[in-house]
């Protein structure tokens, strides 16, 4: 009976398979993807729920210092009080968003100059080269580009940029070590940059040839031609690919948690230059700090709240992403 | 490399149907130019510098026999052992990841292009897996730590001696990979299937074919090189991955087996890859061993390297690959 039984499934799975078959089984596997993002979201809000239910929005606020309120929470026991969960994590936040928006800062501007470059003005030999070597830049793994920061460039930062007397007048404030905001935010600009140019790229080829080989016709010097017709048609895409790669540098973790120091410290544009060299932590590092700790609840629910929050910044970027690109669609140009 | 440099001052042939010297170019031009010269050739540069520093690195730290040893606990370099067990623990993921992943991408970019009935439940799937890829990996890994917790799928992970399910193995955390290459995967294979052009259906359906058989018999034949692109993208992302492996691995560096069944017990159990291996050595993980970390991370970008040309084979292999997109687009 056994036997037959398998022998019988066998041959259903065997024998060609009737068309509607197929398309619940394939109709099935895409639902489990449903399933499985509807399952995220449920199970991260799940376990945050404990900190927005006794601190409401306000965790996001400022006010004392989160690397102490997180470390207390690891002592307070299995089932912890409402004051166990304050917390105070705007140093966290305004960490992420200064770095990612640095990054971007930084990276667009070389991104869309390295696109114009490749689409347009290299050789076709230059080109061949330069596509697979930008391309091998956003496949490096995080974690190189963290060993490269705080092997090479924390120690650089620490000893020949950040001064002695800058040292010692900082002491009483945080110890600058290097290692802080600058790194940082040159490494995960290094990183975004290649997903810009790919986004750039791709939107730059694809303005019709006629456009701007029009502009050309018309007297228009082609330097000009290429910034005022292709340039000008792509500028969602452009600001699109800024908010994709901001939305990568905002999940950035084991990078910055490497090389960004980890003291909540909110740099300060009031103390001078010497901001860019101070540490400062993200939410993403907070999260790599703090797994080993779940089993504090209190702990756990801040830290599931971070991922909340990430989870949905990245959700909310990335429908503005789709926004933003909207016009593109209606010009028939794809982006 | 460095021609790429010495060429940044000679003046590139504008693309100009009649020639035109750059002499006659206002000021402004061409400083511009030069800063478009400047921005594509400094991107290559940094991506050169990366790899040669790190080659250096690697042939100075890297012995043939740290590949074939297992990491031992110890206070200096000299005795702290090779990255065996590191570079099978990536394997491993690897391998795990991917045949999680390919049935579930696949399928789903097929129904999606083939079926993707009702429409309204094709837009939400499609929005679903740009809502993975917009996903950060260390939320996917706290994520994984989330689910792998609860008692229904305890039997897949260490479980800790009072009987706490800590959540952490070889299976969770290569399920939890399969997330990180599901993107990569579906995108491919669905731009190879709207590039299919429409007439090889329609001549299969003429012939009396199925859907389901024009998917096997025309569909699949011709997407296969998209898929293999897709699927090393993915690796290329699973290998690259620390924040997964450090949440769902833990920080041990030795494959840690659980229970008494052969290989059941290897996929319970815990390890390491080469990314915690390099995380753990540098000075922000608790061994202090740099050379190792250059070591490992050298092999890694090896991996990486050897990934990418692979990408480019099978991209010129395929007879629909479009160059620039097909890699580049899925970073």
């Amino acid at each position: 009976m056994n036997r037959s039984l398998s022998a019988r499934v066998f041959d259903r799975i065997r024998k060609p398979w009737p068309d509607h078959r197929a398309e619940r089984t394939l109709g099935a596997v895409s639902l489990l993807v449903v399933a499985i993002v509807l399952a995220t979201i449920v199970c991260i809000l799940a376990r945050a729920w404990p900190t927005f239910q006794h601190e409401g929005l306000s965790w996001l606020g400022r006010g004392g210092n989160v690397d102490r309120q997180l470390g207390d929470m690891f002592s307070t026991g299995l089932h912890p009080g409402a004051s166990a969960y304050h917390l105070r994590a705007w140093p966290l936040v305004y960490g992420t968003l200064l770095t990612a928006g640095i990054a971007v800062v930084i990276g667009l501007p070389v991104a869309l100059l390295a696109s114009i470059f490749i689409v347009e003005f290299a050789p076709t030999r230059v080109r061949k080269l330069a596509i697979p070597t930008i391309r091998l830049l956003a496949s490096v793994p995080s974690v190189i580009y963290g060993l490269i920061g705080i092997l090479v460039l924390v120690p650089f930062v620490g000893n020949h940029l950040i001064t002695t007397s800058e040292k010692v007048r900082m002491e009483n404030v945080v110890q600058l070590t290097g290692a802080g905001l600058g790194v940082a935010a040159i490494l995960l600009a290094v990183m975004i940059t290649p997903i810009m140019v790919a986004l750039i790229t791709e939107a730059l080829a694809a303005v019709p040839r006629s456009w701007r080989e029009g502009a050309i016709a018309l007297g228009l010097h082609p330097l000009r031609a290429t910034l005022s017709v292709s340039v000008r048609a792509i500028r969602p895409a452009i600001v699109a690919s800024a908010v994709l790669a901001t939305a990568r540098a905002l999940g950035e973790a084991v990078m910055i948690y490497m090389v960004a120091g980890s003291v909540a410290f909110s740099p300060k544009p009031s103390d001078g230059l010497i901001f860019v060299f101070e540490p400062l932590k993200t939410l993403a590092a907070a999260i790599v700090e703090n797994f080993e700790g779940l089993n504090a609840p209190a702990l756990r629910s801040s830290v599931y709240a971070f991922a909340a929050l990430m989870m949905f910044s990245a959700f909310a970027l990335s429908v503005s992403g789709y926004l933003v690109k909207l016009p593109l669609r209606r010009h028939e140009v794809r982006g | 490399m460095s021609s790429f440099l010495d060429a940044s001052g000679v003046a590139p042939p504008p693309c100009r149907p009649r020639r035109s010297s750059l002499r006659t170019w206002r000021w402004g031009d061409r400083l511009l130019l030069a800063s478009l010269w400047a921005a594509g050739l400094g991107l290559c540069a940094i991506s050169a510098a990366i790899v040669l520093y790190m080659g250096i690195r690697g042939i100075q730290y890297l012995r043939p026999a740290m590949l074939v040893t297992a990491p031992q606990a110890s206070t200096s370099q000299a005795g702290s052992g090779g990255f065996l067990d590191p570079i099978i623990g990536t394997v491993l993921l690897t391998l795990i990841g991917v045949i999680v992943v390919l049935p579930l991408a696949a399928g789903s970019a097929f129904w999606m292009v083939e079926y993707g009935r009702p429409r309204w439940l094709g837009r939400v799937v499609e929005s679903c897996i740009e809502i993975v890829a917009g996903t950060p990996d260390i939320v996917i890994a706290i994520f994984g730590l989330a689910i792998f917790q609860t008692r229904l799928l305890a039997p897949f992970s260490v479980t800790a001696e009072g009987g706490g399910v800590v959540g952490r193995s070889f299976i969770a955390a290569g399920a939890m990979m399969s997330l990180i290459a599901l993107p990569a995967i579906y995108t491919a294979t669905r731009d190879g299937l709207l590039a299919v052009p429409a007439h090889m259906r329609e001549a299969a359906f003429a012939l009396g074919k199925t859907r389901i058989a024009t998917i096997r018999r025309v569909l699949l034949p011709s997407v296969r090189s998209n898929i293999a692109t897709g699927v090393t993208l993915g690796i290329s992302r699973i290998i690259g991955d620390t924040a997964v492996v450090l949440l769902m691995l833990g920080a041990a560096l030795h494959i840690e087996t659980q229970g008494g069944t052969p290989v059941l017990n290897l996929l319970r159990g815990t390890g390491s890859t080469l990314t915690s291996y390099v995380y753990e050595n540098s000075p922000a993980g608790e061994g202090g061993a740099p050379q190792k970390a250059y070591a490992a991370a050298f092999v890694l970008l090896v991996f990486v390297l050897g990934l990418n040309l692979l990408i480019d084979f099978i991209g010129r292999a395929g007879a629909r690959s479009t160059g620039l997109s097909v890699g580049v687009a899925v970073v």
